[in-house]
């Protein structure tokens, strides 16, 4: 507090000068930097934004046809004389819904085509019909209208992915017939199609005497290799030609006996109807062999003209247990699995949880033991997945001889997870709550317990409950140690579940799924991840939820 | 005493309150109800408190004073024992209350801490009702069997602590929607709803506007009636205006002790001479 003015002027004191031009270049450095650390910033966030969008997206667009299902809504006569009243369940189903089939398509008459008919709709609809029936006796004798679904194979069909004709000749097949074409050995469009060869008659293989008996094949086989140079191209020629090109040879030499000993010149060998289709710059097609006959598609189409088909809300994806038939197969059982497996693991995580992450913030003094279990605690949470699935193969099924494949043991093991994820955010959460309301609490004579259960925990639980929720989000999409207790169990019906019984979880339905080799199950997988991560959000929005709601009430 | 303008009605008029302290200085012939005989404190290997010895007396307020590390609030928190939570923390020596040793063994600090109530720096209302605010003390340590009681104590507590005309109408409100000063003496009502024998207060108005100051320190003037205070703040026209000793801290020791118009106007010590001349501090 001296008298003394201050010099206002401190950079022309120190000898700085301010607007000096080297001082110009220092402040531009400086905002370029600032500048540079924001573009990279904006990059990561734009990268990981835009690799997230790719996921959902290419999710969606997979994911969204098993979202839909193909359904025929037919007409069924009910023959009371088919349909004993006393005993429903036993009737044949099978054949009524045959007979109802057959009736419009009446051309089918042999058993193959009559099989091929019911190819087209799902293996489920006998068993719709029972239910129907089951239902509603009192139908019994009227016609009733049913919506029955299409077998995969025309679901995907009507979903445009997979065609009723396909490519006859893959890429390969069509780059060698270009590099022959290239060479300048292909003439010729349509039928008149060839392939240029120059072939030897070789006396030895034909005889002037017998010429029908001749090898025309071996003699063919030689002027490939000849032409072609290595026995591999050659083998790759030979679906090039058409299947009677050695009697096209034999009937040439019968008309020119006097051939044999010669060489031909450029022989023209007439091509497949494939790759003559090639060579006229078609790209030939062939009938799709996932289907029986090309007659199903004249049936399908005949119903679709008659307004027969629809296309629903697939209501079996989310209402259905598992099935080996894409149409049919749900997620009813995998969610229910999940569901008793998470009540089980916040059953056990939460008091858990919280009672170690309140002794350790709370209680524990600070010294050696503590920080070692504390270091533990963390370090558990870096372990993999698959490690405490092990351990609970090794302690749960093995030691304590529970069941395997039960919800009981995955809630279990997934607890074991979640356990340092709660603990870690208890902790923090209980840190947060501010000493004043400790210390005011303490000040008035109350003790450690009640400050704990009357003040900390109550102005903690929006935290603790936002980490249980993550926590249990997280163990909602563990895969590895559910796969190693078995839980992927294939459940075709939700009525056992329980926590005793072998039951399946989101996650492991979808790692079954995707190992299916049906077509319709790549939508089925998609779509399962779809519900999965729309579980995940609701949890994480729910934690949101509860953390917006009742933070920093102090 | 008649003369103090009701605390209801003083409003923005009664900026600089009249210096109680000094006119009520005659009456400190009260009994002495706390004594501390070699107080020492130690932080880990650091020494906080030296062999403090100090006679605190009832129906007062007394005041400490010092700079800031003096040793001032490490000794107000030996009073009741709050500093048992922190790990580091030894205390040695003896603190009686009403001679009984606080630091025996057979004494339980919970108890103790219902008999010596604490108002700390920042107002720390639960983040709960008015009423339950109040009544928490009284809820944990079974002070009322019934409603009515407790509704009692309540209401009681809120008027001693010139709150309850206030807050009568939203006393099911949140008690951190109160103004600073508000929540401050709600802080003092939740402190004597336990009825107790000594009222601690650690610096109470630092966190205040010069209003709510102004009646904060009525307040503490007028539950000297009852109570036995001692108050740790920073303004040493605080400590003139509200206290009737006063102790001055320095450097973790007690430099001197007596009622305060003799701290102020004679001191003893140069030291104190010196810190309340404002030469260092």
């Amino acid at each position: 507090m001296t008298d003394a003015t201050l010099d206002t002027n401190v950079g022309s004191r120190l000898g700085v000068d301010w607007a000096s031009e080297a001082n110009a270049r220092r402040l531009k450095k400086r905002y370029a930097a600032n500048r540079r650390l924001q573009f990279y910033g904006l990059t990561a966030i734009a990268l990981a934004i835009g690799l997230l969008g790719t996921l959902v997206s290419s999710l969606v667009v997979e994911g969204y046809k098993a979202f839909y299902q193909s359904k025929a809504t037919l007409e069924i006569r009910l023959d009371p004389a088919d349909i004993d009243p006393k005993n429903l369940a036993d009737a044949n189903y099978r054949r009524i819904f045959n007979t109802a089939i057959e009736r419009y398509v009446p051309e089918a008459k042999t058993p193959a085509e009559k099989r091929q008919l019911s190819d087209i709709f799902s293996s489920e609809a006998r068993y719709a019909l029972r239910d129907y029936v089951l239902a509603h006796p009192e139908q019994i004798g009227q016609t009733i209208k049913l919506k029955v679904s299409l077998s995969d194979p025309f679901d995907q069909l009507e979903k445009g992915v997979i065609p009723r004709y396909v490519d006859a000749l893959s890429s390969s097949e069509t780059s060698r017939f270009e590099a022959l074409a290239g060479r300048g050995l292909i003439e010729g469009r349509g039928a008149d199609a060839a392939m240029k060869v120059s072939l030897s008659i070789d006396p030895q293989k034909v005889s002037s005497a017998d010429i029908g008996a001749g090898r025309f094949r071996d003699i063919i086989a030689d002027g490939l290799l000849a032409t072609l140079g290595n026995p591999n191209a050659v083998g790759a020629a030979w679906p090039m030609l058409r299947d009677d090109v050695a009697d096209v040879l034999k009937a040439y030499v019968i008309a020119h006996p006097d051939s044999i000993g010669q060489r031909l010149e450029n022989f023209k060998l007439p091509l497949s109807p494939n790759y003559a289709a090639l060579a006229s710059g078609e790209t030939p097609k062939v009938f799709n062999q996932r289907f029986a006959s090309e007659k199903q598609f004249e049936w399908l189409d005949r119903l679709k003209a008659q307004g027969a088909l629809s296309y629903p809300f697939a209501s079996e994806l989310l209402l259905n247990p598992t099935s080996r038939f894409p149409e049919l197969a749900g997620l009813a059982g995998a969610i229910v699995g999940s569901f008793y497996a998470l009540v089980v693991c916040f059953l056990i995580s939460f008091p858990l949880g919280i009672a170690a992450a309140v002794y350790l913030e709370e209680f524990a003094r600070r010294n050696r033991w503590t920080d070692l279990i504390e270091v533990n605690i963390n370090n558990l949470a870096a372990v993999p997945s698959v490690v405490f699935g092990l351990l609970g193969l090794a302690v749960f099924l093995n030691s304590f001889g529970l069941p395997r494949s039960a919800p009981l043991v995955g809630g279990m093991v997934l607890a074991l997870i979640t356990l340092p994820t709660i603990i870690i955010t208890t902790r923090a959460a209980l840190k947060a709550v501010p000493p004043s309301v400790r210390e005011a609490a303490l000040g008035i004579g109350a003790s450690k317990h009640q400050v704990v259960m009357h003040h900390v925990l109550p102005l903690a639980m929006p935290g603790i409950m936002t980490g249980v929720i993550i926590g249990l989000a997280h163990a909602l999409g563990e895969t590895a140690p559910l796969l190693l207790i078995g839980m992927n169990a294939f459940i075709p019906s939700i009525e056992n579940i329980g926590l005793l019984e072998p039951a399946t979880a989101l996650p492991t339905q979808i790692y079954a799924w995707a190992d299916s080799p049906e077509r319709g199950f790549v939508a089925r997988t998609s779509a399962a991840i779809l519900v999965l991560l729309a579980f995940l959000v609701v949890m994480n929005g729910i934690a949101i939820f509860l953390r917006q709601r009742f933070e920093r009430k102090w | 005493m008649n003369e103090r303008p009701n605390l209801n009605q003083a409003g923005f008029g009664n900026l600089a309150p009249a210096p109680k302290g000094l006119l009520a200085r005659g009456d400190t012939s009260g009994r002495i109800r706390v004594v501390g005989r070699s107080v020492s404190v130690f932080y880990g290997e650091k020494q906080a408190l030296i062999d403090v010895n100090i006679d605190i007396l009832d129906k007062s307020v007394t005041a400490f004073i010092g700079p800031s590390g003096c040793g001032k609030s490490t000794f107000l928190r030996c009073l009741n024992r709050m500093n048992d939570f922190i790990d580091a923390a030894r205390v040695t020596g003896s603190v009686e209350i009403d001679g009984v040793n606080i630091y025996d063994p057979e004494i339980d600090p919970v108890q103790l801490r219902a008999r010596v109530g604490m108002v700390f720096q920042k107002p720390n209302p639960f983040p709960k009702s008015i009423y339950d605010n109040v009544a928490y003390g009284p809820r944990i340590h079974g002070l009322a069997r019934t409603k009515s009681d407790m509704d009692e104590i309540v209401i009681t507590s809120l008027e001693k602590a010139g709150l309850y005309k206030e807050v009568k109408d939203r006393i099911l409100e949140a008690g951190t929607g109160l103004s600073g000063g508000q929540q401050q003496r709600l802080c003092i009502a939740r402190a004597i709803a336990v009825n107790p024998e000594v009222i601690l207060m650690d610096e109470p108005c630092s966190a205040l506007d010069p209003i709510a100051t102004a009646r904060i320190e009525e307040l503490i003037d007028e539950l000297r009636q009852n109570f036995c205070i001692v108050i740790v703040t920073h303004s040493m026209q605080q400590a003139a205006r509200v206290s009737q000793r006063t102790a001055f801290f320095h450097l973790g020791t007690l430099v001197e002790e007596g009622e305060t118009s003799e701290i102020f106007t004679n001191p003893r010590q140069s030291r104190t001479q010196d810190y309340i001349t404002g030469r260092f501090g």
